[in-house]
């Protein structure tokens, strides 16, 4: 492939492992019913991984074409990322019965997130691929680190107690707010070149992760609230 | 300057979640009783582990083939360890009543790597039983 050392290599390998792994985990632990977003997530990454290397293959590393496809694909992957934040967000208020708020929150955030991102677009056309890229990314993960921090402290209030949830949560809060500042520090100096191999790094958090949380916590398991947030006695 | 808020946000917020996930991990160990083997290695008798085996118990971990799925959880309770390290040694001298809130953090990352070390021994042995019996 076009401008890739071994090492970019290995990582995309690895990479397209961890999500079709945590797949496979997933679907075999009969999570697709209650946690349907998070294979969705799984698929869409995948494919997206998918066309990243056929670019790679036809345009190289270093292209305007795999730039483009890199953030833009990335884009809609963090949108899917919103899907599983609201399927939580249902998970956790679904003893009140306030699915139909849950729906109308998600559509004004969505919707929120996508004028937005137009506004942003239209006003910058003039330079795409530039630092829009990684602004718009860095934002769209600040939207996506907002709505995790608001779940985890509504979790909190409520005193969520069940285990997979809280690690499902917290570990998304962990990715989104990684990439945020990965990114607002890239929009602040120019990323280093060995980013290159940090974010592909980054991206198998999420999936490895969910293969531990599904792996070694049931559903059913059940922990203190307080152990997570109180200091320990 | 919205990045700088950005970034400056989203970092204590990683912090928060990362502090939250590792206290998740080390919670959900608290429930596991240690074997006779465990405490005889982590050299203790109570429930408590001192975080000063924390290495030790980690080389340990490293020495035992894995059941496989715990490798993410020691990592990421060993990165909350060094960063417990770190705290204590930049807090030490300027809030002293934290040291007391540190040394019980490490010792339920202590605890969750002895009970790591626990199930790993446990799996091992039954691999050994397993091939004898073949």
């Amino acid at each position: 492939m076009a401008s890739l050392d071994p090492v970019d290599f290995f990582l995309l390998l690895a990479g397209f492992s961890v999500h079709l792994w945590a797949l496979i985990c997933l679907l075999r632990k009969g999570a697709l019913p209650r946690y349907f977003t998070l294979v969705l997530y799984l698929c869409c990454s995948i494919s997206a991984g998918v066309g990243r290397c056929i670019i790679l293959n036809t345009a190289g590393f270093h292209s305007n074409t795999y730039v483009y496809f890199y953030f833009y694909s990335d884009a809609l992957l963090i949108i899917c990322l919103y899907f599983i934040l609201m399927s939580f967000y249902s998970h956790v208020f679904e003893d009140m019965g306030a699915g139909k708020m849950v729906r109308a929150g998600a559509m004004l955030v969505l919707a929120g997130t996508a004028g937005i991102s137009y506004h942003m677009i239209a006003a910058s056309s003039d330079r795409l691929i530039t630092r829009f890229v990684i602004e718009l990314a860095q934002n769209l993960y600040f939207v996506g680190v907002v709505i995790t921090y608001l779940l985890w402290g509504a979790m909190m209030k409520l005193r969520e107690n069940r285990t997979r949830l809280t690690q499902l949560v917290l570990s998304m809060g962990i990715y989104v707010s990684l990439f945020a500042t990965s990114f607002a520090f890239g929009n602040l100096h120019a990323l280093p070149a060995i980013s290159r191999y940090y974010f592909p790094l980054m991206d198998m958090w999420l999936p490895a992760s969910w293969i531990y949380t599904f792996v070694r916590v049931p559903e059913d398991a059940r922990m203190a609230t307080a152990r997570v947030i109180a200091p320990s006695q | 300057m919205i990045a700088a808020l950005i970034f400056a946000l989203s970092f204590l917020t990683l912090l928060q979640f990362f502090v939250s996930y590792s206290r998740s991990l080390i919670a959900a160990s608290q429930g596991h009783e240690l074997s006779e083997v465990a405490r005889e290695i982590c050299g203790v008798t109570a429930r408590r582990v001192p975080g000063d085996q924390f290495r030790r118990l980690l080389v340990l971990i490293a020495l035992c083939p894995e059941p496989g799925g715990d490798s993410l959880q020691i990592r990421a309770i060993a990165m909350y360890f060094h960063l417990l390290d770190l705290t204590r040694s930049l807090l030490s001298w300027a809030v002293p009543s934290s040291s007391t809130w540190i040394e019980a953090e490490r010792g339920g990352c202590a605890y969750a790597a002895a009970v790591a070390l626990d199930r790993r021994i446990a799996y091992n042995r039954m691999m050994m039983a397993q091939q004898a019996s073949n």
